[in-house]
């Protein structure tokens, strides 16, 4: 399989052996991202950064992966100040682009703007986010931490909280089902993940069960993948509080868990993980938003044909 | 048709006629071809028709004959449709509509936050796929179409 100049819209269109590519790249990636070791890899290089919707991590770690592999960074930068203010169409603005840049890194709010965009682009278009579609380079991340920190082979994994409207977490699933996982849902029954989903999953060969507490669940699994759990999606106040009250990890409900639980969280974080976690050997959550860098480097390198996969 | 029901809607001498359609879709049928838009010949239409299978709809399309990539969307509301090519007062072919892996501008997306449902210059896109139901499955957002397509015609 040759990644370049190819788009990253979706999870849908890879292979466990693309994964697996893009993963053993990522980690030869990381004494670079750890500043540890130079590269002028990428140099003369220049990636787009579309960003129609706010970002930290996801923005940050994009910037950071092209300049420590040499190469540099267009930033859109407000949208007011520029001619989509104006209503220029996503199309027109990915046709100007592309003559400016080697590489579009684009977040938008409508779903399938990715796709639309690489149908204009003549160079890759990365998707960091279309609406509530996907967002394939979070899913990669959360793969590659798995793997660093625990095992994708034979992996028992929980799921916690939002399953319903979480892409992530039905992202993430979805390419676990590609390794055979046993995954375990946990969530209140307004936010469980759609069946149709559910079913999708075991066709594709995971082992998928549901409990409704994290205490059943937790002293049986080697990764804990925490969510958010957005007040908005509840009518009742006093509902949200008791639902994230059940849905939250403490320092005592992890007193009996096994030494190898690692707990990840694709944050912000609110009141999911109370911050005397953060200090355990369980918490990966900061490393993992770490290990963005080394996928996104990795990624990049391969779409840009610097990497010969 | 028996002869009763030709006196209703007359032979064609050259053109198409399209039988067996389900019944209450011909107009649809005709939206998705296009028709009177694409078309300048006359066009008779026949709203639950008795057959041998049913009441069914038909359409006869006067000097025009449809391709095959334009009559196999119509199986998307009417997968029972037959064409029949007149030429000279005679059937010169016959064939079964059969539903295509992807449509393109025939439908429109359900999710209003779908970028094929904004001003960008792009028409919807569909893969289609026959798995006990006919589903459609956007190409932009993913979003599937499966109970009344002919709802969601453009």
């Amino acid at each position: 399989m040759k990644f370049k100049g190819h788009h990253i819209i979706s999870m849908t269109s890879f292979s466990r052996d693309m994964i697996d590519t893009i993963l053993e790249t990522a980690e030869r990636m990381e004494p670079i991202a750890l500043g540890k070791q130079r590269s002028d890899m990428l140099i003369g290089k220049v990636l787009a950064v579309l960003f129609f919707e706010p970002s930290t991590r996801t923005r940050m770690s994009f910037e950071t992966a092209m300049y420590r592999l040499g190469g540099d960074v267009l930033n859109l930068g407000s949208i007011d100040a520029t001619s989509i203010a104006k209503g220029e169409t996503l199309a027109d603005t990915i046709r100007v682009v592309d003559g400016y840049a080697d590489a579009i890194v684009l977040r938008h709010p409508k779903e399938g703007a990715a796709r639309l965009a690489s149908e204009f682009s003549a160079v890759p278009v990365l998707n960091a986010g279309d609406g509530a579609g996907h967002h394939p380079t979070q899913t990669l991340l959360d793969l590659y931490t798995i793997k660093r920190e625990s095992h994708l082979e034979g992996l028992k994994i929980a799921l916690a909280g939002d399953l319903k409207y979480g892409r992530t977490v039905h992202s993430l699933c979805y390419a676990l089902s590609l390794y055979g996982a046993e995954i375990t849902l946990i969530s209140p029954m307004e936010l469980r993940m759609p069946e149709e989903i559910i079913s999708d999953l075991e066709k594709r060969g995971a082992k998928v069960t549901e409990e409704d507490s994290i205490e059943s669940a937790i002293n049986d699994v080697d990764v804990l993948y925490m969510t958010r759990i957005q007040k908005e999606r509840f009518l009742d106040p006093a509902e949200y509080e008791k639902v994230a009250n059940r849905l939250k990890i403490t320092p005592e409900l992890l007193a009996d868990a096994k030494p190898e639980l690692k707990i990840l969280h694709p944050l912000p974080r609110v009141n999911e993980i109370h911050p005397g976690v953060d200090g355990t050997p369980h918490a990966c959550y900061f490393r993992q938003a770490f290990y963005g860098v080394p996928v996104r480097m990795a990624l990049l390198a391969l779409v840009l044909g610097a990497i010969d996969s | 048709m028996n002869e009763e029901q030709e006196l209703r809607v007359k032979r064609i001498e050259n053109g198409t006629v399209i039988d067996h359609i389900t019944a209450g879709q011909a107009l649809n049928v005709l939206k998705i071809l296009g028709i009177p838009d694409s078309s300048q010949g006359i066009v008779s239409v026949l709203l639950n028709s008795p057959g041998k299978f049913g009441i069914k709809d038909v359409v006869k399309i006067e000097n025009r004959e449809l391709n095959v990539r334009e009559v196999d969307r119509i199986a998307l509301i009417a997968p029972n449709a037959t064409i029949n090519i007149i030429r000279n007062f005679n059937v010169s072919q016959k064939k079964k509509v059969h539903i295509p892996t992807f449509v393109e501008g025939v439908v429109r997306c359900v999710n209003h936050n779908c970028i094929s449902n904004s001003n960008e210059p792009v028409t919807s896109k569909f893969d289609v796929t026959v798995d006990g139901n006919l589903r459609l499955r956007c190409a932009y957002c993913g979003r599937s179409i499966v109970e009344d397509i002919a709802k969601h015609l453009l």
